[in-house]
């Protein structure tokens, strides 16, 4: 018996060196452009882009095959963020979706039947609650990415725009406007 | 040197894997669309069995002995699984594009019947270590000989005019069971 054990505890261990040794010799390099790219993105894998998530976007964009301007979670300042880091010039967002204020979704608890389709939907699981139980969004989380507006059975979510306080007040990019020559 | 040239001989022809043994059809119809897909596959399993031969001779040989032979499935099937994880990390290192071609049929090796089928014939026959090597790639290369003629076969018939109710998997059958019938005709080349 306490061969048995110790026959194919052996084996395993043989293995599993065998196996961590040739996964270190053996590594596959990723594209280590493409990783800072999808660094910057901001993981909400919401597609409005065009592509079906954050990294197959940054693979485009690091191939040239997309430009860097159809993030619309990412805003103004992630188009800067990508300029900086691939050393091209700032373009205003070109996407198919408009920029939108910054703001958080918002679930009208009164309304909320519990259903769970939106904590599914929900790619940063910002939405807490349990079926049959009132849902609500932990506002820290949520990047607006409007996922969860869609398949709300009762529309009880509206997106808010966060306001400005103290707390969420930034530094505004300059914006400098030229007068046209005359 | 005759001796392992039976044998080599004996399993790619005469006790054909697949054809006579009829193991391993899992990758044998899944893999067989492609000739190139199918010469790949073939190439990996080929490396796997042969590694695998080995390993569970000496395994079987020096660690279990006689008192433990119960656990020969048991630790072969383990032994299988680390050489074919082994070999997708090669692969995947090596060539991306048949890592992709190959797909989920990789990882499968280590279900493929003939894979456990060998090393455990090779304990029923009492082969010793080089007969067990040898026993081994003799199998896998005529799982690879197989698997190629018969996807060369099945490129052919996608431009044939089969009978609408054979088409697809029916006619892969008939093939497959008409081939296994041409490789009956190797029995008793070898003694």
């Amino acid at each position: 018996m306490l061969s048995a054990l110790l026959v194919m505890a052996g084996i395993a261990i043989v293995l599993g060196a065998v196996l961590g040794y040739s996964a270190i010799k053996f590594r596959v390099e990723g594209n280590p452009l493409v990783d800072k790219i999808d660094a910057i993105l901001p993981q909400t894998q919401c597609g409005q882009c065009g592509y079906p998530g954050c990294r197959p976007y940054a693979a485009a964009i690091a191939s040239g095959e997309a430009d860097i301007n159809l993030c619309p979670p990412g805003g103004e300042e992630g188009i800067h963020k990508l300029a900086d880091l691939l050393g091209v010039e700032f373009k205003p967002f070109g996407g198919n979706t408009a920029i939108k204020p910054k703001s958080v979704a918002f679930i009208d608890e009164n309304v909320c039947i519990g259903c769970t389709l939106c904590i599914q939907a929900c790619p940063v699981d910002a939405i807490v609650g349990a079926a049959k139980q009132m849902h609500t969004i932990i506002a820290s989380e949520c990047t607006g990415c409007e996922l969860c507006v869609a398949p709300c059975p009762v529309d009880c979510i509206s997106m808010v725009p966060i306001r400005e306080k103290i707390t969420t007040w930034k530094w505004k990019y300059p914006v400098y406007s030229l007068a046209p020559a005359k | 040197m005759t001796e392992y040239l039976l044998i080599l001989i004996g399993a790619v022809f005469v006790n054909n894997i697949v054809m006579v043994k009829i193991l391993g059809l899992c990758p044998f119809m899944g893999v067989s669309k492609k000739l190139e897909t199918s010469l790949g596959m073939g190439a990996a399993t080929t490396f796997v069995l042969t590694v695998a031969s080995g390993a569970s001779y000496l395994i079987n040989q020096y660690l279990l002995g006689p008192e433990l032979s119960y656990l020969t499935t048991l630790s072969f099937i383990v032994v299988i699984t680390g050489i074919v994880q082994f070999t997708e990390m090669v692969i995947r290192k090596t060539s991306p594009v048949l890592y992709q071609v190959l797909g989920i049929y990789l990882p499968l090796i280590t279900t493929n019947c003939a894979v456990l089928g060998i090393p455990l014939l090779n304990v029923q026959a009492k082969h010793n270590f080089m007969e067990s090597v040898f026993f081994g790639m003799g199998g896998a290369v005529g799982f690879t000989l197989a698997l190629v003629l018969f996807a060369g076969m099945r490129e052919r018939m996608e431009g044939a005019d089969v009978p609408a109710i054979f088409k697809g998997s029916a006619i892969a059958m008939i093939t497959a069971g008409l081939m296994s019938l041409s490789f009956m005709g190797f029995s008793g080349l070898i003694k």
